[in-house]
This record gives C-alpha cells, structure tokens and sequence, in this order.
C-alpha cells in the first residue's frame, strides 16, 4: 500500500521499499486503484466520508497475502480505525478485519513476518532514529526499525534524545496551527542536530514531510530518509 | 477566563505564548522536570501499570451507579454531622457558598488549591459580595496576587519563573526579594500565617470522596491543605460529582499512582482525611463541616462522548507530556482547564460550541493516552468531538467544503491521479532548488518555516509500470 504522499512526493520510498521486499524473496503487487488511507478525514472528524475511502480500500487488497505500508500512521488507521468505521456493514467489516489482520508498517513486516533483522545494504554512516506517534504508541512498535538499523553493517545508530515525542506534524494540525508545528519541530531538529548524525530516519511519510522540510529550509547537513531508503542502499550516509 | 480573550481566535493567543520567552523558558524547565520523574518514578514501580487498569475499572464501574454511591457519601457525610448540598449548576454552587457565608457572618476565607472552585469563578464572586478569599497554596497564591488564573491543574504558577515571582512578591508585599524559591516561600508562609488565624471560613475541594466511610480526600504538598481544613470555624469542601469512589479500598489504588503521574512522588507529602467536623472530645476541626456536590454538565456527560473523562484524576500528566502544551502553556487554551484534557472538560462543562478552534489543538500524538494513570483515551475523543463538531455544522463551511472535496478526490482514482498533474502544473511558480518554497494560501504559513518537497515529477503509480 503506497499512500497519498508516498505516492506523490515520496515515490522513491516506495521504489527502495519494493526493491528491497523482492530482494527479500516477496512477490510485490500494487493494486493501481488505491488513492490514500482516509487517515486525513478520519483524523479531522469527517467520519461517514473516512469509511466510504475505508470501504473502497478493504476491497483493493482483498486478493494479498499480506498488505506492506511504509508509513506507521497509515497501517495504524488500517489496523485499528476501518474495522470500527466500517462496523455498520458486516460484509465489509469482516474484510476490514481481514485486512487489519494482513496489514503491517514495513518495519513490522520484515522483522515479524519474514524474520529478517539483518540486511545488507551498502549505506554507511551515521544516523538518528525518529519514532513516529502512531507507530510508537498506536501500534507499539520502537524494537523493529532499530534492529533493522542496526542489521545494517555499516550504520552506526545514535539514539535522539526526546525520539518518542512528536515531530509537530499531526496532518492538518500543521496547517490549522503552523508557529506550534513550527515551535514544536524547532525542538526536534534541536535534538536531531545534537546527535552528530548525517541522516534522519523515521517510518512515516508525514514526520519526513515535517522533518525534512525544516531541515531543508534551515540549510541543515541532515538528510530526513525512510527506512526504507537505508535499507534498499538508495540513499548515501 | 476573561471574554476579551476569548474574543481573540485561538490560534492567535497560542502564537503570542510562543513569543512570551518568560513563558518559554518557565514551561521548558517544568514540564521536563514532571516528565523525568514521572518516568521514574513508574520505571522504579512494576506493579503501577496493573494498579493504572484497576483504577480505570473502578473509575468506570462507579459511574455505571454514580447516583447509589453519592447517596450513599451523602448519607454518610450526614451522619458524621456534616451538611451536603447538591448544586446542579456553576450558579447554583456559587450561591451556596455566598448564603453560607451571609448567614455565619464570614469575612475572610482561606482556600487550598481547587479546580472546581476556579471552574465556577468561586473567587470572583466571593470579593464581589465583600468576601475576602486568600489562597493558600503557593502557587494559586502568586497568581492570585498577580490578578491571573492558573496555568496548570497542579501548577497553577508554572508559567511564572522564580525571577518573575521575586518580583512579585517584592511589589505586592512591599519588601525587597531574591530569585530565591526557598526565601520566597518563607516570605509567603510568614504573610498567610496570620490570615490562617483571621478567616472564618476554610473552602477546599476533594480529589477523592469515599462513599462508605464519608471521607472527604485532599492531596496537598504544603500542608496548607490540612490547616485550610481545621482551623477556621467552617469547613467548606466543594467536589465535582464524579470524584465520589466507593471504598477506602479503592482509595490506596488511586493514591498509588496519582502522586507518582502528578510530581513522580510515590505519595504527596500530605494525605488529608477529613470525616465531618469537630466531634466532642476532639482538640481541632472546624465547627461546622459543609460538602457541595457540583454537576455543572457532568451528568449529562455519563453516555456521550465524553464520558471517559469523567475518570480524570486532575493529575496533570497529560499537560505535561502534551507537544502543544509545552509550547503554549494554559493560558492560551483561555478556559479552567488547559491542555489535552482540558478540551474535553471544556467540551463537557461549557459545550461543544466553545472547543470549535481547541479541539484542533492537539497534533493525536497520543502521549497524553500514554501517561493518564487511568488511560483516558484523549486522543480517540478528541478526533470524536471533531466528528460532533463537523456533524453538528459547528466547523467553519469552508473547512466542510474543503473535506468534502477531498473525499470526492480520494474516492475516484483518475481524479486522484488527475490531481498530481495539476499540482505539479500549479506549483510550477513556487519550486526553488527542487523544493516548494512560499506557497499562497493555506500553505502560506506552513511554508514561511518549512520547505515541502514538490509533486515528484513521476508519482509511485507511474514508476510502477517499470518496477513491474
């Protein structure tokens, strides 16, 4: 599953992320009709317009075995809010069940799936991981992103101070209040800079936006990248 | 809170906190403090987080029977010679207060720090009917003298530094005073001693009220709390009905781990117990003992929405740990209850209409859901009341029309994909060096501190054709 701003300002996670599932022995498919996870409407309150895109989606991925998202807040809104959003139809609710059950961040996917904490990947350097709020605390994940830095030979992973609070994104919380996003991402890119790191990693499209845009504008050496990314060997360190 | 405040949009009260570096400084210092001991002082406890689900379950099961376990407090409270008094309104309790203190002739009246009275202006009308209320409590004190409401459930000062309050205290008490927290203190203990001595009447309010015994609980660090309770002649607790539990039992659950979520102490420094007033034989206590039950909207909360905040222990935790308000503070929130769960109280007490801007005031990063001792889900609730303000028309149409137009993009996959062509058409003005930089609009803002990278040149769905 490659959501809306995977799919149109960060299309190379998804290419690294399907270059290194097939180099993980995966058969990788991408139904074309799927558009973004509704996570936006949800999140804003427009609840009956969320499960509508919900209903739309459970039906595209009927077909996998299992379903690979690289961005947390997405496999969360999968995993937890369409089985209650689409709780009114029994047909689609238990295919929202089904699909909860198939869904996992890529992370998730490699370490409890397939089993796999080692990769070889030709990146090199040294880099901070950012935990993502719905990764970390909606889907109680922080174990598997790090095993799989830390997999990687040549990545030396410094822990950032404050990793599990908020970058300030929030989806249209960053729109609706952009000096607290802005004040609260100052914090972050603060702690990320102390690190010493050459790269940001983190698992979610909306904290890259974020993070990577404030970065970019305050001229940092920092790179914000996917997991995915130092994974699949398609960023330099 | 002041109309005047509350007339200015709430985005625009948050970015003149973010510009207060008094403010910045203050909220910086102390709400990393409370998160570092919290964090301790749970790490060092493995028992707190069955004791968190146990408090949750007895927080929910009295609600299911909140009006058999208030009877039976009540009953209880009477029975130890103390007066019970059922207001159903900020009004009501306000007037219950104001006859009480008409008909014993009280002056003065000294208070512990209590949210439920700051909730129904208790103060206010108090000095407008000639009544001097003096609190006790330091930081409720260094507000009071600087004519301001609190910031914070617990620490209702924490957005003043030791600087500012030296200050304060140098003006207001007429003396000149270090930035000294431990001198500032005696200074204020030396000026409330002799009101201890003058008031006639003690108001407080309960964090818990136990059903079976008719006890009414106070969790103070100061002391004041206790002295508040048995010296003046009257005693006057003021509780929202939702703090009654059943059993004493119940009680070391929930002060197991409210002090711990609160300051990271494993107990306050003073549990007070109070059963009633003086009886004969004993050396002190007030004389007449009076506890007002107050709804304010609580009840009508038992099965909406907003019903899982009626569990709130008022510990704080969540204000704390909170992004946005560690960035503003309380004040900018404009109503008694700051912070994540203050938009749900709000919500509660003064209706959906008055949170239209505050209930987008959180970015759900779920640390509030974290560090509840009683796992209130805030973020789950928040997302619902936006849900009621959306389908109740309360959101701006232009908010509506513009969801509206998402759903429409995100339901027809050409539409979706049409729009990654327009977009990259439309941004054509604004990309400098590969990213989008002063976009109009909306974006405007988000753009004036940070870059957003551009519609890619070829979307995932069109590379795909080749990884195939």
């Amino acid at each position: 599953m490659i959501t809306c701003l995977g799919d149109m300002l960060f299309p190379e996670v998804g290419v690294a992320m399907v270059r290194l599932l097939r180099r993980l022995g995966v058969q990788v498919g991408f139904p074309e009709g799927q558009t973004c996870c509704g996570m936006p409407l949800f999140n804003s309150g427009y609840h009956h317009d969320a499960a509508l895109v919900a209903a739309r989606t459970v039906r595209l991925f009927e077909g996998a075995d299992h379903v690979v998202v690289p961005s947390g807040s997405c496999a969360w809104m999968v995993r937890t809010e369409y089985p209650g959003l689409l709780k009114h139809d029994p047909a689609l609710r238990a295919a929202a069940d089904s699909l909860a059950r198939r869904t996992r961040e890529l992370s998730q996917f490699i370490v409890e799936v397939l089993g796999v904490t080692t990769i070889e990947s030709p990146f090199k350097g040294k880099v901070t991981y950012h935990d993502s709020c719905h990764l970390l605390r909606g889907l109680g994940e922080s174990a598997s992103p790090r095993a799989l830095l830390r997999g990687v030979p040549g990545v030396e992973l410094v822990e950032l101070p404050g990793a599990d609070e908020c970058c300030g994104f929030g989806g249209s919380f960053s729109v609706r209040l952009p000096e607290v996003s802005s004040s609260i991402l100052d914090k972050k890119l603060a702690n990320v800079e102390s690190t010493g790191a050459r790269c940001l990693v983190a698992c979610d499209a909306g904290c890259l936006m974020q993070m990577g845009g404030g970065l970019s504008r305050r001229g940092s050496a920092v790179k914000a990248v996917h997991l995915a990314q130092v994974l699949a060997g398609e960023v330099e360190g | 809170m002041s109309d005047a405040l509350l007339r200015t949009p709430f985005p625009e009260r948050a970015g003149a906190a973010l510009k207060d570096t008094f403010l910045q400084e203050a909220l910086k210092i102390a709400t990393t403090k409370f998160i570092d001991l919290r964090k301790e002082s749970f790490a060092g406890f493995p028992q707190g987080e069955a004791l968190r689900d146990r408090a949750r379950a007895i927080k929910e099961a009295t609600l299911q029977q909140l009006d058999v376990h208030l009877e039976r407090l009540a009953d209880n409270v009477e029975r130890l010679g103390g007066h019970v008094h059922w207001a159903s309104t900020a009004e009501e309790a306000r007037e219950m207060v104001l006859r009480l203190c008409r008909d014993r002739g009280v002056r003065m009246a000294v208070k512990s720090k209590s949210m439920a009275t700051e909730e129904i202006d208790l103060n206010e009308a108090l000095e407008h009917a000639g009544i001097t209320p003096i609190e006790t409590d330091l930081g409720e004190y260094i507000i009071q003298l600087a004519h301001e409401k609190p910031s914070h459930i617990i620490a209702p000062a924490i957005h003043k530094t030791k600087g500012q309050v030296a200050e304060l205290f140098s003006r207001e008490l007429r003396g000149e005073f270090p930035a000294d927290p431990e001198v500032l203190t005696a200074v204020a203990r030396k000026a409330l001693r002799e009101k201890f001595l003058q008031a006639d009447m003690g108001i407080t309010g309960a964090n818990f009220a136990v059903a079976d015994t008719g006890t009414v609980v106070l969790v103070t660090n100061e002391g004041n709390g206790r002295m508040v309770t048995s010296l003046p002649r009257i005693h006057v607790a003021l509780m929202g009905v939702e703090k009654v539990i059943p059993s004493m039992t119940d009680l070391v659950v929930f002060l197991a781990i409210l002090a711990r979520s609160a300051t990271g102490q494993k107990l306050s420094s003073y549990t007070t117990l109070v059963r009633g007033p003086r009886r004969a034989g004993e050396l002190e206590g007030p004389e007449e003992f009076h506890l007002i039950l107050l709804d304010n909207g609580r009840s009508r909360q038992i099965a909406s929405t907003l019903r899982e905040a009626l569990y709130c222990l008022r510990c704080g935790a969540c204000l704390n740990v909170c992004p946005v308000y560690r960035q503003i503070g309380g004040h900018a929130y404009g109503y008694t209850y700051p912070g994540p769960i203050g938009i749900l109280l709000t919500a509660m007490l003064k209706g959906n209409e008055s949170v239209r801007e505050l209930a987008h005031a959180s970015s759900l990063c779920g640390a509030c859901k974290d560090v509840c001792p009683v796992r209130i889900d805030i973020p789950r609730m928040l997302v619902e009341l936006r849900e009621h303000l959306d389908r109740e028309k309360i959101a701006p149409w232009t908010e509506r029309v513009v969801f509206k137009a998402l759903r429409r993009l995100l339901l027809s996959p050409t539409a979706y994909r049409v729009s990654a062509t327009v977009g990259r058409w439309v941004q054509r003005p604004f990309v400098r060096q590969g990213r989008l930089r002063g976009l109009p609009l909306v974006f405007g803002k988000w753009t004036k501190t940070r870059d957003l990278p551009p519609v890619a040149a070829r979307t995932f769905r069109e590379r795909w054709k080749e990884l195939r």
